[in-house]
């Protein structure tokens, strides 16, 4: 598993990073944690000429609170996001996708950036974006952009990412306060991606009805996508199981869904239902439904 | 001391491995050493119509580029050892790289051999290869389908062999109260041992020598093949296997890229090496099971097992492998009754070929397929007759006062205790009130489910006139030389080839033992065919019974001479000296002793030995056991289905094995748990699948599941130990018991789980989709 031969160069600075992406008229690519580039290119199935290491610009690390939003540096690995306080206080959905990314080896290299950057379409961040309401800031040639997470995935690793772009930062909406939350995944035996992951956030009001409700499904598709069918259920309504079951049964609605050898269309459409009930209850704090029941 | 047999002695060699200290054959390093790269089909079945090497032989640091042509007249084909008796076996031609047609995915091409190994990997890409695509065949009942594709002219109709064994014959079945009928599939599994394969060789062009280190469980079998293949004298082959980071049986095998090796070292005159990355190692290295299997099962309303005949069409891939065509035959076939009273049985096998990576041993090789479908039968039945399966086993087990027992497949079994395995098993499983809670369960719509397997195995194959007469082209004894220093210091050299089951320990207890030693002063060297005499290698659980007993018996060849040595020391007759805890003692005078080290070093002075006696201490032994050897034992297995999932929750796995007496606890346990997870990733997750085309869409890691450690919760082992009259330790063999029982058992639990359901079959590996089909179509037909 050798990479065709390949040229390295260390950026110094964000602007560099763009400055030599550009100079390299797309036969480069920039490397962070390497974790989904490498494999790639000892299977020779990516090829670049150039690799642009940006992996020690500490500009795009770390973790803060910015008014109604919660910022993640791109270089933050998986572990660090899993751990950081901050996120863990504000955004446990985060936190609770993180830690069930691969292994230790990969949450201590992978980074969030690498991670929405390469757009796995089993991956289990791109869910909690889209939940969160995430917004990508990028800088490019053309300057800086935010792409809604939403606008961001196309297809399986194909993204809005601008050529030539670097993504700085994501940064996530915090939900209103009592919102409860989730994170549930299937994981293939295999490769541990998910086969299905649902990323569920939930408000319950006064008057006991659901108030606020971000479903987003990984894995099931060949891109992620926001559950808006289940969410049109819960609005309103008590969060009680038949309810939970009935906006559940709507989790494939709203994606193309896709078999592969492990999981036939019909299997993931009906995981998609499951992995979202569980999502819900558990965000609703119900116990996990009696199997079978 | 401490009694050192039975003891949990820390595996020595583990200091070493894990702290990167091993030396495996990619750790050879050579001066001027070059770096073959392997060029494989990309297609199941083509024509070649042309193979342009040019650009990739002018490209920077290339040396030479081989194709198939290039290879004719000047290197042998590739051979195949086990030609099963009674069968019309067809031994087609393996030529080292395809010639005329490629008949799989990975079939070699060319080789380039470079300066270095990114130079050889990139040259490939500068091979052109026209194939002309043929038509594929890659199951083994659709490639005996008229007018499927031929893998070879000369093999029509894809059969590579039939043979039948057993005495069920069809009035058996007819007469029977009750035959239950049931379909199995194997399906295909990939050893995927943490190193790859790899070969380093270095020719000596004065000498005429050539070195080649290996990745082998069976140095002297591939210097025999390899001498054979490269045509050089066997004495002017020297292989070396020191280090080998596990096999599973994937490293028996001899394969053309090893022979291309020291081929390419002949003719460049430079060392060459060769590592197999970890997608070759998917596509070229050989692949195991792979079965269809027709079974019947006869037998009496009140639990009694009559017959069991089984139609076993395997799948061999596209050339025979080395053991191959003894895999389906010889080693599943036999053991088809397994640990019970069945007076009829019968195997009747089809060896197919087929576009895919060729088949050969793996961890149990046959005798897991063959465990599986008993085990699975036995549970159809007893739910056909309405009984509790462990009461049907238990009715039909080999009774303790029974052995030796003689089968309807003609094998003497040695020694057992089934039941005492059983009743140990259930004990710890706590069946009676499993059940219980398991009704319990069922009413709050929770799916538990248990398994039980008893089984018993075949291994430490011998005499080697029985390797003869089942056609195994090679012996099965052992060799062991066990040499004392003059300062007591021990070397062993045995003719096994362990690679990570830990013999470097349990071997110098057993030499500790004998002679009342530290482990410490002993070292065992294995894998060298310079340093050991003739051996036949690690593989088939034999290492313990039979390589072991070799030492046994050298060991104490040393005794007997230490033993006259001390005599005459002490002025003593032979007769009067007792030799415990490392010291000769005359009888009735304790105060008159000398140490082993004493003796050891009056051997090698020889100022003053018996009359007549040679100088030295050394004892060997070439070692040919009376029999085979049968482990046994029971395995429980306890899971929970979710049913709106299909998930298999694995609860409690209980082994108990009986390998007779156990050397070292720790050891034995580590081998059961490495087999058991590797069972277990039989039922649960492992399964090769090939496309319509022959292409591996399982071809790695991210879509192949190997078992990972977070799978399984705490295997809970045990041991019964019941000695085996066949060899001088009474050991058995542990090293694929897991494999050999776990599959059936997880698989049985998890159709106990289902019964509610109505499920009675589940084809491997029980992924959640084919679990909640099944849960479907017993709802919907309910
Ligand atoms: C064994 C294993 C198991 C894994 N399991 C999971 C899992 O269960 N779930 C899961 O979600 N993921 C999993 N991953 C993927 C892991 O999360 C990766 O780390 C992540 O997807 C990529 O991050 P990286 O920093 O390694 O990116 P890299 O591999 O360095 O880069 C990936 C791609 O993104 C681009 N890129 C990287 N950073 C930026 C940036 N700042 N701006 C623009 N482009 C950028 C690169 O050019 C490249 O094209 C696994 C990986 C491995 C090796």
């Amino acid at each position: 598993m050798i990479p065709k031969a390949f040229a390295y160069e260390r950026a110094h600075s964000v602007a560099e990073a763009v400055d030599l992406l550009q100079q390299a008229g797309g036969a480069a690519k920039l490397l962070a944690g390497g974790h989904s580039l490498l494999p790639l290119m000892k299977l020779r199935l990516s090829a670049p000429a150039k690799l642009i290491d940006i992996s020690r610009l500490d500009e795009l690390r770390g973790v803060s609170v910015v008014g109604e939003r919660l910022f993640v540096g791109a270089l933050t690995t998986h572990h660090q996001v899993a751990t950081h306080p901050l996120v863990c206080q504000h955004l446990p959905v985060l936190a609770e996708a993180a830690a069930q990314i691969g292994d230790p080896q990969v949450r201590n290299r992978g980074t969030v950036g690498g991670n929405l950057a390469h757009a796995d379409a089993a991956s289990d961040l791109p869910a909690v974006a889209l939940a969160l309401e995430a917004q990508l800031h990028v800088q490019s040639p053309a300057g800086d952009e935010v792409f809604a997470a939403e606008d961001f995935f196309l297809g399986p690793l194909v993204t809005a990412l601008p050529e030539y772009g670097v993504l700085r930062a994501v940064s996530f909406a915090l939900p209103p306060s009592g919102a409860r939350s989730c994170y549930s995944k299937f994981p293939h035996p295999a490769s541990g991606y998910a086969v299905v992951g649902v990323a569920a956030v939930v408000a319950v009001g006064a008057r006991g009805t659901v108030e606020f409700a971000r479903v987003a499904v990984t894995g099931a598709a060949d891109v992620p996508y926001r559950a808006r069918a289940v969410e049109a259920v819960l609005l309103g309504q008590p969060p009680q199981p038949e309810v939970l079951r009935a906006a559940a049964g709507h989790a494939a609605d709203d994606g193309a869904i896709a078999g592969d050898a492990f999981a036939s269309e019909a299997y993931r459409r009906h995981l998609c239902a499951v992995m979202t009930e569980r999502a819900l209850r558990r965000a609703c704090g119900l116990a996990d439904a009696a199997a079978g029941a | 001391m401490a009694q050192v047999f039975g003891a949990a002695v820390k595996r020595r060699e583990d200091p070493r491995l894990i702290t990167g200290r091993g030396r495996y054959t990619e750790d050879v390093q050579l001066p001027g050493m070059l770096y073959a790269a392997i060029l494989r089909s990309p297609h199941a079945h083509a024509r070649l119509v042309q193979v342009d090497t040019a650009a990739a032989a002018a490209a920077p640091g290339v040396v030479a580029v081989f194709t198939g042509r290039d290879l004719a007249g000047k290197m042998g084909t590739i051979p195949t050892a086990w030609l099963p008796p009674d069968s019309d076996i067809k031994a087609t031609a393996h030529p080292a790289l395809a010639v005329d047609k490629v008949r799989y995915v990975g079939d070699g091409v060319a080789m380039v051999v470079a300066e270095n190994r990114y130079a050889a990997r990139d040259a490939l890409d500068l091979i052109r290869v026209e194939y002309e695509v043929l038509p594929a065949v890659t199951e083994q009942e659709a490639a005996l389908q008229p007018g499927a594709p031929l893998v070879h002219d000369d093999a029509p109709g894809n059969v590579a062999f039939r043979w039948r064994a057993g005495n069920a014959t069809d009035e058996v079945f007819t007469q029977a109260e009750v035959v239950v009928r049931q379909r199995f599939r194997q399906q295909r599994l990939i050893p995927n041992p943490m190193e790859p394969r790899a070969a380093v060789a270095d020719y000596n062009a004065s000498t005429g020598e050539l070195t080649l280190w290996l990745t082998s469980q069976n140095p002297h079998i591939h210097r025999l093949l390899l001498a054979g293949i490269l045509g050089l004298p066997e004495h002017k082959l020297r292989v070396v296997a020191v280090d080998v980071g596990g096999g599973f049986g994937a490293k028996i095998a001899c394969y053309p890229d090893e022979a291309l090796v020291g081929f390419a070292a002949m003719q460049l005159g430079r060392p060459v090496k060769w590592s197999e990355d970890r997608r070759e190692h998917f596509l070229a290295t050989t692949h195991g099971r792979d079965m269809v299997l027709d079974v019947e099962l006869a037998g009496r309303r009140d639990g009694t097992i009559t017959a069991i005949r089984v139609r076993n069409t395997a799948n061999l891939g596209a050339y025979l492998s080395t053991a191959a065509p003894g895999v389906p035959t010889i080693l599943f076939g036999l053991i088809v009754p397994g640990p019970y009273q069945i007076p009829y049985a019968a195997v009747e096998v089809t060896g197919v070929f087929t576009h895919t990576t060729p088949t050969d041993a793996y961890r149990g090789a046959g005798r897991p397929e063959a465990t599986y479908l008993l085990e699975r039968m036995v549970d159809l039945f007893a739910r056909t007759i309405g009984q509790d399966p462990v009461a049907v086993r238990r009715k039909n087990l080999i009774p303790a006062d029974a052995f030796p027992y003689h089968t309807a497949m003609g094998l003497q079994y040695d020694s057992g205790n089934y039941q005492q395995a059983l009743d140990k098993a259930l004990a710890m499983a706590g069946y009676a009130d499993f059940r219980e809670e398991q009704a319990r369960l069922r009413q709050q719509g929770r799916y538990l489910g248990v398994g039980v397997t008893t089984y018993v195995e075949i291994c430490g194959l011998g005499p080697s006139q029985v390797a003869g007469a089942v056609g195994f082209q090679g012996g099965l004894w052992e060799s062991a030389t066990v040499r004392v220093h003059p300062t007591g210091k021990v070397t062993v050299f045995t003719g096994t080839s362990p690679h990570g089951q830990g013999e470097e320990t349990t071997f110098a207890q057993i030499v500790a033992a004998k002679f009342g030693i530290p482990v410490e002063d002993i070292e065992i060297v294995h894998g060298d065919t310079h340093r050991i005499a003739m051996g036949w290698g690690t593989y088939g659980s034999r290492t313990t019974p039979v390589g072991g007993s070799a030492l046994a018996v050298a060991a104490d060849r040393v005794v007997e001479k230490a033993r006259a040595i001390a005599a005459h020391m002490l002025e003593a007759a032979a007769e009067d000296i007792e030799f415990a805890e490392g010291q000769f003692t005359v009888k009735g005078a304790p105060g008159r002793k000398a140490s082993f080290q004493e003796v050891a070093l009056q051997a090698y002075l020889a100022w003053n030995l018996p009359a007549g006696m040679e100088p030295a201490l050394e004892g060997s032994a070439f070692y040919d056991p009376v029999n085979f050897v049968y482990p046994f034992g029971t395995h429980v297995c306890i899971v929970e289905v979710l049913p709106d999932t299909g998930e298999v929750k694995l609860l409690r796995y209980i082994a108990v094995d009986d390998p007779g007496p156990v050397i070292n606890p720790m050891i034995a346990e580590g081998q059961v748990h490495g087999g058991v997870v590797q069972g277990i990733g039989q039922a649960l997750w492992e399964g090769a699948q090939y496309d319509d085309q022959g292409q591996l869409v399982t071809g790695t890691f991210m879509d192949y599941a190997l078992p990972k450690a977070h799978f399984f919760p705490n295997l809970e082992t045990a041991f019964t130990e019941t000695p085996s009259p066949h060899n001088p330790l009474g050991v058995k063999g542990i090293g694929e018991t897991g494999t050999i029982a776990a599959t059936p058992t997880v698989v049985n639990a998890v159709l106990d789980a289902l019964a509610p359901f109505g499920v009675r079959e589940i084809d491997m590996p029980l992924t959640p989709e084919r679990v909640w089909r099944a849960i479907q179509s017993g709802r919907d037909s309910a």
